[in-house]
């Protein structure tokens, strides 16, 4: 239990650092350790396996993360703030903060989910069932694979739009072909 | 407790997203967010002395291919973690997909400053 609140804090100290400081690769380095706390987190919680595909992802996107904002010069910004702005994210917060709030008193106490209480859950039925069903001894496994298989196609066909996308972005022909129709 | 906590981290990468004026940093915010929501699903599905949704062999029943009750009773929801685990996978490709967004920025206006992108368009 302590150490949940322990991996918290730190989690909640390096967003703090990462949104505040001024150098955008220290912010970077800081995700990074956000997203290893989590790591962490997730194999106290018992989920080994989101824990290694969270391991994997982290570095990843520090790669990426990182290819964004080294060597470039003007990363540092200042300057007055736009008074509509600030007055439309502050009422933005405070909606989400007021919603949070109404949502927290509702949830069960930690360490007592709702499915254990209620037999006829689905994840019930994942626990007793999954096994001889789909003979996987990882239940997650057999969750993402068998009885929610069509979710793993539709990650995919995201993921796959989502790098589309980006290449179609990053690539530096469609100029030329925009000036010089013939070629 | 613990949820207020996840809350709160939630509430640093919102503010993180709105506020700030920096593309990189509104990138952050955005995986702040992320990875609050996660662990908040993680969470819901977890039990004081769960042990991890994995058959050991002491548990299956093998001639009749039931589940020991003390599996049945101790096991964390699978469910949350199977959706948390497309979660995480899609939120590495949005991350690139909004990087090559501010690379492609940079290139064209020299300048991460989400205002003095506006201006210079106008």
């Amino acid at each position: 239990m302590t150490v949940f609140y322990i991996l918290l804090l730190f989690m909640i100290i390096a967003a703090i650092i990462a949104v505040e400081t001024k150098n955008l690769l220290g912010a970077v380095i800081c995700i990074g350790a956000i997203g290893f706390g989590a790591s962490l987190m997730f194999l106290f919680l018992r989920a080994p396996d989101i824990a290694i595909t969270q391991i994997v992802v982290e570095v990843l996107g520090l790669i990426i993360l990182i290819r964004a904002c080294i060597s470039r010069e003007l990363t540092f910004i200042s300057g007055p703030r736009e008074f509509f702005g600030v007055v439309v994210s502050v009422a933005i917060i405070f909606a989400i903060f007021l919603a949070g709030i109404e949502v927290l008193k509702t949830l069960p106490d930690f360490g007592t989910p709702i499915f254990a209480q209620v037999p006829e859950a689905a994840s019930q039925t994942y626990i007793s069932e999954g096994m001889q069903k789909t003979g996987a001894a990882n239940l997650v496994a057999s969750v993402i694979l068998d009885f929610r298989a069509y979710d793993t196609l539709g990650e995919a066909t995201v993921l796959f739009t989502a790098i589309i996308g980006a290449t179609v972005i990053l690539r530096k022909k469609t100029k030329k072909l925009l000036e010089d129709p013939d070629q | 407790m613990l949820y207020a906590l996840c809350f709160l981290l939630f509430m640093i990468g919102l503010y993180c997203a709105v506020v700030k004026k920096n593309m990189v940093k509104i990138v952050i915010g955005i995986m702040v967010m992320e990875y609050a929501v996660n662990l908040f699903l993680i969470m819901l599905g977890y039990r004081f002395g769960g042990i991890a949704p994995i058959v050991d062999k002491g548990q299956l029943d093998l001639e009749t291919g039931q589940i020991a009750a003390g599996f049945l009773n101790s096991s964390v929801d699978p469910l949350p973690q199977a959706l948390v685990l497309t979660a995480i996978v899609i939120s590495l490709g949005s991350l690139a997909l909004m990087i090559s967004i501010c690379i492609r920025t940079y290139e064209k206006y020299g300048t991460f400053d989400i205002t003095q992108i506006r201006r210079l368009k106008g």
